[in-house]
């Protein structure tokens, strides 16, 4: 006996595969496509590691853009802005100098100095929109968040193809300096913040997450004016290595993950002393409720440890091929570790525990100081293996 | 039904502490301490550094604590234990409730308790049990729910499950501890650890050849599970053994087999920067038919029988030196060939007596970042200025100064230079001495414009003809004042040589009055200039340069620079000059060798660690119940469900699969 099917076509969701369109399969052939191209154009510099790396991350980033459609438009717009840039360099670098486009917008420093503005901009939209309630000017906050982000990734793919044109073999993949590690932790910072205003359809979160960015932005920014850091300088013997293409990305979607997190239990600690002092106030009404920030807090820790514990784990065996042992307490390793144990406690007081509150949300907060520790602290203050970053 | 009040057994009682999540967040927080201090307090440094830091009260205070190997002191191995036990104890505790989870679908639920639940809902329907229960069924199906159905007297149960790997996730994760636990604990070398507490094994402090280490300080390749050692290799050296650091000591490790160092080479960018380094070894074994030869570099070790030789760093190798000695403060133009290798040292007997060379290090490039105007000219972002080497020079006293010399000469402010610098004691940074090329580009004319003043003799005949020469037609008939003026200058001479314009300023202080200091001085620098001009003049005419017509600007140049170099000379505290003449370059190769049998464990510990995440926080675990009742004719059905990860998401599922199922059953 079967079962009747009008009973069933009930707004039943059919399977993943059944809801992509046309666009979705467009964007994955595209970027299958694209990296056919960049193998068969570039096989020669890469080793077998890094053809697996290409091709993984073309699978990776057609599953983000399934998943989360947006991130297709995005990932567009950097390909074709990417390629116009990098084809008026031609071989040469000075047209960096002479070429508008490249002086004024595409090049690796002009992008990155627009994703600069671009972020400081958008974190002051999103507290006038947190004050007064203005949908528009929320909305354009979003957009520049996105524009931001976009033009960051299109800085550090320029940036990329600039190193080569630095020397064959002066090119690296960008991600192997603070400056450059800086602006990874802006954009990737900004993605996971705008998955998850999409998804909780809320534009308050946005001016504190941004604030952490802006942050970052007015470090990126004493950087390369005071130090000369955006400088493309050749790499030590020790980071030419296929693991960076991996290691730095996974740690960083743990650091952006992790200072979301902080800067949502900033807010949530404000509206939880604000409810308490006048439930109807202004602060306690703009400010998401305590129950969704929680919520939000817990993913994105959870996000952060899962990347950390990936790339701790990448970089120790890395550290194997390198340094001679995939542990060798070096302070940054060991800083890595204080790091993750402090969100695995968290994790453990929040889940098996069932803590909830201002207290974990304060410990999200000091979380932030013990990873900025990590971060850029380890390179400042302590010497070590890791010193690839120095002040 | 109750339980007999039972007892706590002592087991229950130790299961309970070391299964306690207090015990577990202790634990995870008194790790992460530990290893700040570990990072705060530089690890592993010569004892006398600790006791200048801290003082000896707060040495053998931190010494006691093992704060200057936190990572292998005992107290740390104990918290990790306990760590193990305590996520040991907690999957002894635990995986039989997950596994429980996974596979019970609690079928004998209360329909009381289910309207108690957070997410529930209740409806009746006029359709019959069976055909509820189909329609249901295939729907939960459809939502990937695994389903059980069980009646009871007067109603039925379907019960659903989604995402029990999640459960799972909760064992890989703390399995995965446990293994890359086990893993790094074989090769956190406490084998050693435990070897020397019980005196099986003493470090060696002394600075000795290895093959006469004693047997208490040496390992055979089966005493240790894992290390960590270094070697260093002269180019075509081969060795057997590594050196294992132990505090202020060292043990020998032997290998079972020899690496020989064929060749090392740096590669630079144009930078000046290094790119790479490489060695190409030789692994001599037994086992092997032919020796095999493999070049490793940074990032591209060699694993051979379970051991992985890294390039770890680099220096001398002990290159051989061709060293010319140009003797100081003398009259002779003569020099002396040395062939020294680095690390090597001989004595060197000189007019001052007895004293011991000691070369230390030699380097073919030596980088600096060139200037922006450098830049602007050469185009070059980094400036080379070849090979150079370091050196002491000891007396008999055993005071020694250290050098560092130049090969070739450097070119400043358009002139070139032999530099070489001096310190005497290492916190102090060289002071270079300017020694300027001639136009040969060669020491020869600094050298004999040194002896020429050293020479008493022609010196002396230089003094008189520049005084006759300046002497009014008068005063040229006064013998006693042409002598007098002739003595001054060859006072003052020996003055400047001895000690530069200084040791005639202090000359002047001690004699003169001080209203008569700066005249005095002003007649005594124009006689010594005279003297020094006219020499150099001299020199000029040997060396055949027509001196009637005007001087060069070059010679002229160099004049300068010359009596700046003669002035320094004083104070360089070494009674000769050594130039580098000639050098045949053997690098050496730091080869960190380690045996690290855990690294798969660990590895795998890793890897169900990040799978346990990963099950963990995005697979999401639900159930749900429905109770279907007839009652008065119709069928009551209760709906309720709960998810473990996240009540917020699982709420609002709820709410979906609630609403479908009361349209398809109504």
């Amino acid at each position: 006996m079967s079962v009747p099917n009008e009973y069933m076509n009930v707004e039943m969701q059919p399977p993943f595969y059944k809801q992509l369109n046309i666009v979705d399969w467009i964007f994955a052939i595209l970027l299958i496509a694209g990296s056919i191209f960049a193998f068969q154009k570039y096989s020669g510099l890469m080793d077998g590691y890094e053809v697996g790396i290409l091709f993984g991350t073309a699978i990776s980033l057609i599953a983000i853009g399934w998943v989360w459609k947006p991130m297709r438009a995005l990932m567009f717009y950097i390909a074709v802005l990417s390629l116009f840039a990098i084809n008026l360099y031609g071989n040469d670098l000075a047209a960096a100098e002479n070429n508008f486009f490249l002086k004024f917008l595409f090049s690796g420093q002009s992008a990155t100095m627009w994703m600069s503005a671009l972020f400081v901009m958008a974190t002051v939209a999103y507290f006038v929109e947190l004050f007064s309630g203005n949908a528009f000017t929320g909305k354009v906050a979003t957009a520049m968040t996105w524009a931001a982000t976009a033009m960051g990734f299109i800085g550090l793919l320029v940036r990329w193809r600039e190193t080569y044109l630095h020397g064959i073999d002066v090119g690296h993949i960008p991600v192997s300096n603070l400056y450059e590690v800086f602006i990874l932790f802006a954009i990737i910072t900004a993605l996971i913040y705008l998955y998850y205003e999409k998804k909780y359809e809320t534009r308050s979160m946005g001016a504190f997450v941004l604030l952490v960015i802006t942050a970052a932005i007015a470090f990126l920014l004493w950087y390369h004016f005071e130090r000369d850091a955006a400088e493309i300088k050749p790499l030590v013997p020790a980071l030419q290595s296929y693991w960076m293409k991996i290691h730095v990305p996974a740690n960083f979607v743990g650091y952006g993950a992790f200072a979301l997190a902080a800067m949502i239990g900033v807010a949530y600690l404000i509206k939880d002393v604000a409810v308490k002092r006048n439930p109807q106030g202004r602060v306690a009404a703009r400010l998401p409720s305590l129950d969704m920030m929680d919520d939000v807090m817990h993913k994105s820790i959870a996000l952060g440890f899962a990347f950390f514990t990936i790339a701790t784990v990448l970089g120790a065996m890395w550290a194997a091929e390198a340094w001679g042992g995939y542990w060798s307490w070096d302070p940054k390793e060991t800083w890595a570790l204080i790091v993750w144990l402090n969100y695995a406690a968290w994790l453990h007081m929040r889940l098996m525990k069932g803590l909830r509150g201002p207290v974990l949300a304060w410990w999200a907060v000091i979380g932030l100081f013990v990873t900025l520790f990590a971060f850029v602290g380890v390179n400042m203050f302590l010497s070590g293996l890791h010193s690839y970053g120095e002040l | 039904m109750n339980k007999p009040n039972k007892k706590h057994s002592r087991l229950d009682i130790i299961l309970e502490f070391f299964g306690s999540m207090n015990l577990a967040i202790t634990i995870l927080v008194a790790i992460a301490f530990a290893s700040v201090i570990g990072t705060v307090l530089q690890q592993n440094q010569p004892y006398n550094d600790y006791i200048i830091k801290f003082g000896p009260f707060w040495h053998e205070v931190f010494q006691t604590l093992g704060l200057y190997n936190i990572y292998g002191a005992l107290w740390f191995l104990a918290l990790l234990i306990f760590l193990v036990l305590s996520t040991s104890v907690c999957i002894y505790r635990n995986t039989p409730i997950m596994l429980r989870d996974m596979q019970q679908f609690r079928l004998n639920v209360k329909e009381k308790s289910l309207r108690l639940m957070s997410n529930t809902q209740s409806w009746t329907t006029e359709k019959k049990a069976e055909e509820v229960e189909k329609i249901i069924q295939h729907f939960l199906k459809l939502k990937g729910f695994r389903t059980r159905i069980k009646d009871h007297e007067d109603h039925r149960v379907i019960a659903g499950m989604k995402g029990r790997w999640n459960r799972s996730g909760y064992i890989f994760t703390h399995v995965g501890i446990i293994v890359l636990c086990i893993g790094s604990f074989l090769d956190g070398g406490f084998g050693l650890t435990i070897k020397e507490w019980t005196g099986q094994i003493i470090p060696e402090t002394r600075d000795i050849r290895a093959d006469k280490v004693p047997k208490i300080s040496r390992l055979k390749p089966q005493d240790s599970i894992s290390f960590r050692g270094s070697i260093s290799l002269p180019e075509g050296g081969s060795s057997n053994i590594v050196f294992l650091n132990v505090r202020d000591g060292y043990l020998v490790q032997e290998l079972p087999f020899a690496i020989e160092l064929k060749d090392f080479r740096v590669e630079h960018y144009t930078s000046g920067m290094p790119k790479s380094f490489e060695s190409d070894l030789i692994i001599h074994d037994d086992q092997l038919d032919e020796p095999l030869e493999q070049t490793i570099s940074v990032n591209h070790p060699l694993i051979y029988r379970g051991y992985a030789l890294y390039q770890a760093s680099f220096g001398d190798g002990g290159s051989n030196l061709t060293l010319r000695a140009w003797p100081f403060h003398s009259q002779k133009l003569q020099t002396l060939d040395i062939d020294i290798a680095v690390k090597e040292n001989r004595s060197l007997n000189t007019l001052f007596g007895k004293y011991r060379l000691e070369v230390d290090d030699f380097k073919m490039f030596n980088i600096f970042p060139n200037t922006e105007e450098e830049k602007a000219v050469t185009g070059k972002r980094f400036k080379n200025f070849g090979p150079s080497f370091t050196f002491k020079v000891r007396d008999a006293s055993g005071v020694a100064n250290e050098y560092h010399n130049y090969m070739l000469p450097v070119t400043q402010d358009k002139r070139r230079f032999y530099l070489s610098g001096m310190r005497s004691t290492v916190a102090e940074p060289f002071r270079y001495l300017h020694i300027p090329a001639d136009n040969k580009d060669s020491l020869d004319r600094f050298m004999a414009f040194h002896a020429l003043l050293h020479d008493p003799i022609r010196a002396k005949r230089i003094a008189q003809d520049s005084v006759k020469a300046a002497m009014s037609d008068v005063n040229k008939t006064d013998k006693k004042l042409q002598d007098d003026v002739v003595n001054s200058m060859m006072n003052l001479l020996t003055l400047f040589n001895q000690g530069g314009y200084s040791a005639i300023e202090r000359d002047i202080k001690n004699k003169v009055p001080k209203d008569k200091q700066v005249d005095v001085a002003q007649a005594y620098v124009k006689i010594l200039q005279n003297l020094l001009q006219n020499t150099y003049i001299a020199l000029l005419k040997q060396e055949g340069v027509e001196t009637e017509k005007d001087v060069s600007d070059f010679d002229n140049q160099f004049y300068e620079d010359a009596i700046s170099a003669f002035a320094g000379i004083g104070a360089y505290g070494s009674p000769v000059y050594l130039q580098l003449a000639d050098f045949k370059h053997r690098e050496s190769s730091g080869i960190q060798i380690t045996r690290h049998p855990g690294q798969n464990i660990f590895y795998l510990g890793c890897l169900m660690l990040i799978i346990g995440i990963f099950m963990m926080f995005y697979i999401s675990y639900q159930r749900i119940w429905l109770i279907l009742k007839p009652e008065n004719g119709q069928l009551m059905i209760t709906f309720a469900g709960s998810g473990n990860r996240n009540q917020r998401d699982f709420a609002v599922e709820f709410e979906q699969l609630k609403s479908h199922a009361v349209k398809i059953t109504s």
